[in-house]
């Protein structure tokens, strides 16, 4: 099972990938800036990653990158999706 | 409890998916963001109850610090700053990735923090996921860090050429390659790790200097898509297979604004990347012998009177627009306009701007509606059906040359029609060349005419006269 978990992760990924691509070729240009920017604070995801280093028992040099690593990516998370929503609540139909 | 994490990865990719098919109108758009939104704070919830997570001090602190820090740039960047913000948001993501790859290797070795002396066995799927992230995660943070720092005016925004640029960049990725080969066989070899971090930091420098201001809309989604990809790496380090859809989808989303982009300005990815116009390759001379014939102006007066007799105006924003800042006055422009029943739109070019839908944020912070704003597909079939077309702080995008003279650099790229309309008005601060650096035939028609002056004073001047003549 072990060696067929990282092709589980392949398959995983390419799946989303093209589930991706059909999402984003429905986006109007009108939106392209927004949408960088949200999917921007998605990619921000790597907080999970973030937390687990950061949460580890002993403090180590594991911990400290993981620090760094949660401040990093919390601003990633929460500047883009603050500032997605403050540029979507600009766009009105007259 | 397992289950239940699992279980709430689940939906959160759910969320995030759902998320960016509500941002396909821009009527969902803004809950489309809230359910991303969601999904995130629930990755982060589930997280938080991971057996591996013991202690919370340092989780908490680095989300306070990073949570207010992200929401103080969020708050204060200005609209017209939204690429270079994008661009530091994306380098934070890269920064990260590469920070949880390093502290992975640093938890899995078994010699670290103490020398037990036992063999640091590396299973090779996680070494791979680790080396890629540390240079794609490496990549993204300096490379958008120069991206950020071009589009605020720190850098140079122009192509930067250095000796042996593609060599050198090539030499370095292979070694990064090949160095990685090496740590994956042998994991316990830390200097090699290192370097490899450090290479993948220069790489992101180098990659990204060569790259001018007006290419920054293919930079800025390239380094979306890297960011992306970044996230996917951390996830195969963790075995996440949230974070390998999530990063997977951002992947998608930056590939595609990165063709889009491509296309509007009908070069390719390699030529883009190599750097500037200039490597353009067959361009021979540059291309100076542009017929030069008689320029002519106009004064504010005389467009007010010409505006007073016309049905039909598209506004053609470009870069220039958002330097000035000169979208407020646009917006007057248009009620003005409307208000004697004139009929306003707006064309967008695929590349107008800094990134991807630039000005269609900043006409929207002016609160144009947005069904007034057009992509060129749309709108280039009725420039012969208009009377006037006002183009501000837009050049090569407008420049007919890209339709027929083989010789110009811009040959080939899609553009906006506007010389096909009765009048085309420019507005300029003087007869300087565009980005591509060529001169633009476009103001030697002779139903071009000059609107000397800064764009957001001589679109107000234009309007207050419009506002007194009627």
């Amino acid at each position: 099972m072990e060696e067929y978990l990282f092709l589980m992760h392949i398959y995983v990924f390419v799946l989303a990938i093209f589930v991706g691509f059909e999402l984003i070729t429905k986006v109007p240009p009108t939106l392209h800036t927004p949408l960088m920017s949200g999917s921007n604070a998605i990619s921000g995801i790597t907080v999970v990653g973030a937390i687990l280093s950061a949460g580890m028992e002993q403090f180590n040099i594991s911990t400290i990158l993981g620090l760094v690593a949660v401040i990093f990516a919390m601003i990633n998370v929460v500047g883009g999706f603050l500032v997605t929503d403050r540029m979507l609540k600009m766009f009105k139909k007259k | 409890m397992k289950a239940v994490i699992e279980i709430t990865y689940l939906v959160s990719s759910i969320l995030f998916i759902f998320g960016i098919k509500k941002l396909a109108s821009p009527k969902t758009a803004r809950q489309g963001n809230l359910f991303a939104a969601i999904g995130m704070f629930l990755a982060i919830v589930a997280t938080l109850l991971d057996q591996n997570v013991l202690t919370y001090e340092w989780i908490i602190i680095g989300s306070i610090i990073g949570s207010l820090a992200g929401a103080v740039m969020a708050i204060k960047v200005p609209m017209t700053g939204m690429p270079q913000m994008v661009g530091l948001l994306n380098g934070f993501g890269g920064g990260a990735s590469t920070l949880v790859a390093l502290s992975e290797y640093f938890r899995k070795n078994p010699n670290y923090p103490v020398d037990t002396g036992a063999a640091f066995i590396l299973p090779v799927d996680q070494g791979i996921a680790i080396i890629l992230s540390l240079l794609i995660g490496g990549v993204t943070f300096t490379g958008s860090l120069i991206a950020f720092g071009k589009l605020q005016g720190i850098v140079t925004g122009k192509v930067v050429k250095y000796p042996l640029q593609h060599p050198i960049n090539l030499v370095l990725l292979l070694g990064v390659l090949a160095a990685g080969a090496f740590v994956v066989i042998n994991p316990d070899n830390l200097n090699l790790l290192f370097i490899i971090t450090a290479v993948s930091l220069v790489l992101g420098v180098l990659l990204v200097l060569p790259i001018g201001g007006a290419d920054m809309p293919v930079a800025i989604s390239l380094l979306n898509s890297y960011s992306g990809l970044a996230a996917s790496t951390t996830g195969f380090v963790l075995g996440n297979n949230e974070l390998i859809i999530a990063g997977a989808l951002v992947g998608a989303s930056g590939i595609i604004l990165t063709i889009i982009m491509c296309k509007g300005m009908n070069r390719s990815l390699m030529n883009v990347v190599m750097g500037g116009w200039a490597s353009a390759g067959t361009t021979g001379p540059a291309t100076t012998t542009s017929t030069k014939g008689q320029v002519k102006s106009i004064d504010t007066e005389e467009l007010a009177m010409l505006l007073d007799a016309v049905s039909s105006v598209i506004i053609v924003p470009g870069y220039g627009m958002a330097v000035a800042q000169a979208q407020h006055a646009i917006r007057d422009l248009m009620n003005v306009l409307e208000k004697k029943g004139v009929n306003v739109r707006f064309a967008i070019h695929p590349v107008a701007g800094r990134m991807p839908g630039h000005m269609n944020v900043l006409l929207a912070e002016a609160q144009v509606p947005y069904e007034k704003l057009y992509a060129m597909e749309d709108i280039n079939d009725d420039f012969p059906n208009t009377d006037v077309v006002i183009v501000i702080g837009a050049n090569d995008v407008v420049n007919p040359a890209a339709r027929h003279d083989p010789n110009s650099p811009i040959y080939g790229m899609p553009i906006l029609n506007v010389d096909y309309a009765k009048t085309v008005i420019i507005n300029k601060r003087s007869l300087n060349v565009g980005y591509a650096g060529i001169d633009n035939e476009l103001f030697f028609y002779p139903n071009a005419l000059m609107y000397f002056g800064d764009a957001k004073e001589a679109i107000t001047k234009l309007v207050n006269e419009l506002k007194a003549s009627s």
